[in-house]
């Protein structure tokens, strides 16, 4: 009969102690790599609820977070665009114009960062490790579509805990270039452009006046730019720099990273282009 | 989110050897959304004083006619233009008028005395008037502008120095706050006349 405690989560010892077991017996389930990691759940009788409250605007301490941001990635003909702003505030207060919302997974795999910033980075760092585990075991490299669920699965299993996150994780497999939308409440999409964060709204505005299947990499990089930077005039929660990634056949490519200052003062010297 | 940071703003005025200052940034914005990035938060009262109305939008305008209005019945009534410290009181009093439903707004006043004595001074949304020696802030980026000026005003400063530390003060201030920001307007206040100036700023 076929093994399946470990899909028996609760059970499992925590993924982070595995090590120590599988160092010496090779032999180690090897579903224990895909446990959940353990974490300090607060002591009460329902922690959700609990977790809630603390978050919530009457708690006396209240749990902030940085939340403002703008991220977007588009598919075209030649790849996918990832382009983010690096903003990073607590309520009003800036407290960084220079976060990298651009985690590198691994040399074929980029996660957006929208939300917590540590949620964000933790879980993505989880889902790096994970997918070297899967490309060791299986001698083939993930699928996008197979590593998003894995995200999507494992901040499910923390579902109404006060995660907070919205990421795009894109890359190029086998099937070609590959875009999802994973967030905290446990979605997933895929589709062939998508931005999220306080600022998106902003940015769907440009980039879909902007955008054509067919654009060359110069025109798709200059729409991601764009779109970002007009994000980070109109959603004063984001700003800074754009950092713009592209996704082609052999992984992705950091292309730029730019002061939207500076694109301000150039865009605001360019012609206005025609109505119609 | 206060009602006082619906809009945002970052106000604030110093005082200069034989001159003063006051810069405001430009934004127009509803909570995280900017509206407009040439909102008019200055206004002149006389020839020699400015007042600066951070806070709620419509308050600051509703003031501001307000001011306009009772600043051209003085001058009817005494022939003469209104003093800085008696604009002062004339603001306090109509702010305490609203005790029981205040007006969301705490201004700034700067201006030269008859004799060119600098003054400024800064209110709460009530009406309680704070002196200064050397510069007043108030507005949604007002812990980051005390930050600056703190570290930046020196006393005695003359009026092109005194423009450059009000303005590089305003600049980093608004650098730190999402809710005020895209532009800063400056005028320095002389016996001669008064040096207005808009800021190349960052616009995010």
């Amino acid at each position: 009969m076929v093994n399946l405690s470990f899909l028996d989560m609760a059970s499992e010892p925590s993924a982070l102690e595995v090590p120590q077991d599988c160092m010496d017996t090779f032999s180690t389930d090897a579903a224990k790599s895909f446990a959940h990691p353990n974490f300090a759940v607060p002591s009460v009788s329902n922690p959700v609820e609990w977790i809630k409250h603390q978050m919530s605007e009457a708690a006396e301490n209240r749990i902030k977070m940085a939340k403002g941001t703008t991220t977007l990635a588009f598919k075209f003909r030649e790849g996918i665009i990832v382009a983010v702003d690096s903003r990073a505030t607590g309520g009003t207060y800036i407290a960084s114009q220079s976060v990298k919302k651009v985690i590198e997974i691994n040399p074929y795999l980029l996660g957006t960062m929208a939300g917590g910033a540590a949620d964000c980075s933790y879980w993505e760092r989880e889902l790096g490790r994970r997918c070297r585990v899967y490309e060791l075991r299986n001698k083939e490299r993930i699928s996008v579509a197979a590593a998003s669920k894995l995200l999507s699965n494992m901040v499910y299993a923390y579902k109404g805990m006060g995660l907070s996150m919205g990421t795009m994780i894109t890359g190029w497999d086998k099937t070609g270039p590959a875009l999802f939308y994973v967030d905290s409440d446990g979605q997933r999409l895929k589709g062939d452009l998508f931005s999220v964060g306080s600022g998106s709204t902003f940015a769907y505005g440009v980039l879909d006046a902007g955008y054509r299947f067919d654009l060359s990499v110069a025109e798709a990089i200059d729409l991601g730019r764009r779109a970002i930077y007009h994000a980070t005039f109109r959603d004063a929660a984001s700003g800074g720099v754009v950092n713009v990634y592209h996704i082609k056949q052999g992984g992705w490519e950091f292309i730029s990273q730019t002061d939207v200052t500076e694109l301000h003062y150039q865009y605001a010297d360019e012609p206005k282009p025609a109505l119609l | 989110m206060s009602i006082m940071e619906y809009n945002g703003s970052a106000i604030m005025a110093m005082k200069g050897k034989n001159c003063v200052a006051i810069a405001a940034d430009r934004r127009f914005g509803v909570q995280l959304m900017t509206l407009s990035t040439d909102f008019q938060k200055i206004f002149p009262v006389t020839e020699k004083v400015y007042l600066g109305l951070p806070g709620l939008a419509t308050d600051v305008q509703t003031l501001a006619e307000r001011f306009r209005f009772k600043v051209n019945m003085y001058k009817l009534r005494e022939e003469r233009d209104i003093s800085p410290k008696t604009f002062a009181h004339m603001v306090s009093s109509t702010l305490y008028e609203r005790r029981f439903g205040p007006f969301f707004c705490e201004p700034v006043i700067a201006g030269l005395e008859k004799d060119g004595t600098p003054f400024i001074c800064s209110m709460d949304l009530l009406g309680c008037i704070n002196h200064a020696k050397d510069f007043v802030v108030s507005g949604t980026a007002s812990n980051q502008m005390y930050g600056t000026a703190e570290g930046l005003w020196e006393p005695e400063l003359e009026p092109e120095d005194l423009f450059e530390t009000i303005s590089q003060a305003m600049l980093s201030a608004v650098d730190r706050d999402a809710s005020s920001g895209w532009g800063v307007i400056v005028h320095v206040i002389t016996p001669e006349k008064v040096i207005t100036r808009t800021l190349k700023a960052r616009m995010d």
